[in-house]
């Protein structure tokens, strides 16, 4: 196998990813780096509109496009630098070695097939697996995501699913392949609260049964804590801090990480703790303010932050941070 | 859904008795009247006493309820539509003779537009503004815009003129030679199933493009699918529950199509007959066509609800 014991599974340098707007291109992802561990979960935590979900889509090179674009970088998946592969090595790819899990389980099934077709479908398509037997394969996938009556419910159509239970399908189908790495989207935002740390404690569950690495992309830090090796923060399509995941609780270091981490609901702390929310907005993309775009927004805003960009920085063994502030620390 | 079939036929009654009342009422209202055609016809001198006798022997001195109540007693119980005033053939046979033809042309008028529209509609969608999309599209608009009668004339008069070929007017039955048969039935069918096609495409190209944008297909390149699969397999069923609406409104002026193509063709279809029926006042034989179509429009309007069953799992599970 290309990808050594040492090298990380996956290694991303440089991501930019354009999309085309009314007010001309903006970059959503702006030279993202970051590197995935075989078996390890990665979090990816930012504000809404910060650029995870399209640097989730350009790893599988499912970019909208014509509007959206990959511009600049590597997307190197165990030894292979995935931009480089033309259209059918691309799809072995997808669902097979990395397959992902999308935020909105309510729409991300097709609506007029059955729940066996859309499970049994990747042994099909990647294994050649017939389909008599790979609608076997999707009722035992079924009871590994714990749905009841699974046999019944291979004929079963979307819509008479639950958003929790449309959500152990999908993850019943990123699975099916046993595939080394596994993208999930925000798998949880859109359901109910009582069902999200089941589903996010069962993704973890089986990611680790199948060794499989996962890339966990959230805007809550509190579900880092529980489910997260090591941690990004992305802010505006940069990542600002990276680092293990104690490196970000107990040692977070980048003003947005702290505002980030202030803003959060803490057992550790005194429930008195007034929250402090982050004040101001994200910068809109089209109109990125000069320099750190954290600085409009920052309480430790200074000289060189409004007129140049600052560069991740190693702080710790596997700590990075983007800010010039030292005060910051 | 066997029962939901049932009571959607059951539902269809009180429709098909009204629709009755309106074509046997408005069949009466023609101007012109079939008693003076006759006298004039077979030069009878219009007499009171011939008058009365024409019409007595034809029931028509009865009041209008009763002659209506006896035609659709007789058309429910024994599937009667009475005889020709003209041929006393009986109207049921002259009437479904006629179906037989004019529905094959409607059918093979659909399979045509259908076998353009869907894959054109499709891939102008996956290549929307390319120069395919622009070529598929200005098709559509073409043949949307160019009338069916225009286009038969034009096949009618051109070939003749250059070639020295035209459609031939002498009707060949399917079981006296069904190549050559059926080959007399494809022009006109090609006109109306292209015509046809082209609002169909465009309804499917539009779908398409609201389907290729869904969360599920995105789901569906995620999983490793190839273009065909993804298209086929997932969006295209999707797109066809409102497609199939369109054809489904588009059938009545399919049948409207027919009469002027079987006109133009001398196809002895339903239309033809109609309109000999018209000119001589027929009163059976119109009320018989007009009472046929309009069992068929609904028929077809009940083929169009459940095939959406078919395409789409809520409404088979509602
Ligand atoms: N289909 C698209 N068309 C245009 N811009 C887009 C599209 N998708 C994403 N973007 C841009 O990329 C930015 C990042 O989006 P996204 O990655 O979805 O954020 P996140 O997942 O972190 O909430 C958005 O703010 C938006 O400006
Ligand atoms: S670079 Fe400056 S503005 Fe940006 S986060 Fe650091 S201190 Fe704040
Ligand atoms: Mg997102």
């Amino acid at each position: 196998m290309a990808g050594s014991m040492t090298s990380p599974l996956l290694q991303v340098r440089g991501l930019t990813v354009q999309f085309r707007t009314d007010r001309g291109f903006v970059n959503a992802v702006d030279s993202v780096s970051l590197n995935v561990d075989a078996g390890e979960t990665l979090a990816v935590v930012g504000e809404s509109g910060s650029g995870k979900s399209v640097t989730a889509l350009s790893l599988l090179r499912l970019v909208p496009s014509p509007q959206g674009r990959i511009v600049a970088g590597e997307v190197i998946f165990d030894g292979q630098d995935l931009l480089t592969l033309d259209d059918r090595q691309m799809r072995a790819v997808r669902g097979n070695r990395i397959a992902m899990i999308f935020q909105e389980p309510m729409s991300s099934l097709n609506p007029t097939l059955t729940m066996g077709l859309q499970v049994a479908e990747p042994f099909s398509i990647h294994d050649g697996t017939p389909w008599a037997a790979a609608l076997g394969k999707a009722k035992t996938l079924l009871d590994r995501v714990r749905i009841p009556d699974s046999g019944a419910r291979l004929a079963a159509y979307p819509h008479q699913f639950s958003g929790g239970m449309r959500q152990r399908v999908m993850i019943a189908m990123a699975l099916a392949c046993r595939p080394r790495m596994i993208i999930a989207d925000e798998p949880t935002t859109a359901l109910d609260v009582t069902v999200q740390a089941q589903i996010l404690d069962l993704l973890k569950e089986l990611t680790q049964e199948t060794r499989s690495a996962l890339i966990l992309i959230t805007h809550d830090l509190g579900v880092v804590a529980r489910y997260a090796d090591r941690v990004c923060v992305m802010y505006a399509g940069r990542i600002v801090e990276t680092g293990t995941a104690r490196d970000i609780y107990e040692r977070a270091s980048h003003p947005y990480t702290r505002a980030l981490m202030a803003s959060i609901p803490r057992l550790d702390r005194d429930t008195a703790t007034r929250l402090e929310p982050i004040e101001g907005y994200p910068p809109s993309l089209a109109q990125l303010p000069p320099g750190c775009a954290f600085h409009p927004r920052c309480r430790f805003a200074a000289d060189p932050c409004g007129r140049r960009v600052p560069m991740l920085e190693k702080i710790g063994e596997r700590h990075h941070r983007a800010c010039f502030v030292d005060a910051a620390v | 859904m066997q029962a939901y079939i049932i009571r959607r036929l059951l539902a269809l009654v009180p429709t098909l008795l009204f629709t009755s009342v309106i074509v046997f009422i408005t069949v009466r209202l023609i101007p012109g009247d079939v008693i003076d055609l006759m006298l004039t016809e077979n030069d009878i001198g219009a007499t009171r006493q011939s008058r009365v006798q024409i019409e007595a022997a034809l029931g028509f001195d009865k009041p209008m309820h009763v002659q209506y109540f006896r035609w659709i007693g007789a058309v429910l119980l024994d599937g009667d539509l009475g005889r020709s005033l003209w041929q006393t053939t009986p109207v049921t046979e002259l009437v479904m003779e006629r179906l037989a033809v004019t529905f094959e042309l409607g059918l093979m008028a659909l399979l045509i537009a259908l076998i353009v529209a869907l894959p054109l509609g499709a891939y102008s969608a996956m290549r929307q503004d390319t120069i395919g999309d622009y070529v598929g599209r200005s098709f559509a608009i073409l043949m949307l815009a160019i009338p069916g009668f225009w286009k038969a004339t034009m096949i009618m008069v051109f070939p003749s003129i250059w070639w020295g070929w035209a459609p031939e007017v002498e009707f060949t039955p399917f079981r006296d030679d069904p190549l050559r048969h059926l080959g007399q039935m494809l022009i006109p069918a090609a006109i109306l199933g292209t015509a046809m096609s082209a609002v169909t495409m465009r309804m499917t190209r539009t779908m398409m493009l609201e389907v290729l944008r869904q969360d599920y297909i995105r789901t569906a390149w995620a999983k490793g699918l190839g273009e065909k699969l993804v298209v086929m397999r997932h969006a295209l069923r999707n797109a066809l529950i409102p497609v199939v609406t369109v054809i489904g409104l588009q059938a009545p002026l399919l049948i409207g199509g027919t009469v002027i193509m079987e006109q133009i063709f001398v196809i002895p279809g339903m239309g033809l007959l109609l309109l000999e029926a018209v000119s001589q006042r027929d009163y059976p034989i119109i009320t018989g066509v007009f009472l046929v179509v309009g069992v068929a429009v609904l028929l077809i309007n009940l083929l169009v609800d459940l095939s959406y069953g078919l395409l789409d799992p809520k409404v088979r599970y509602a």
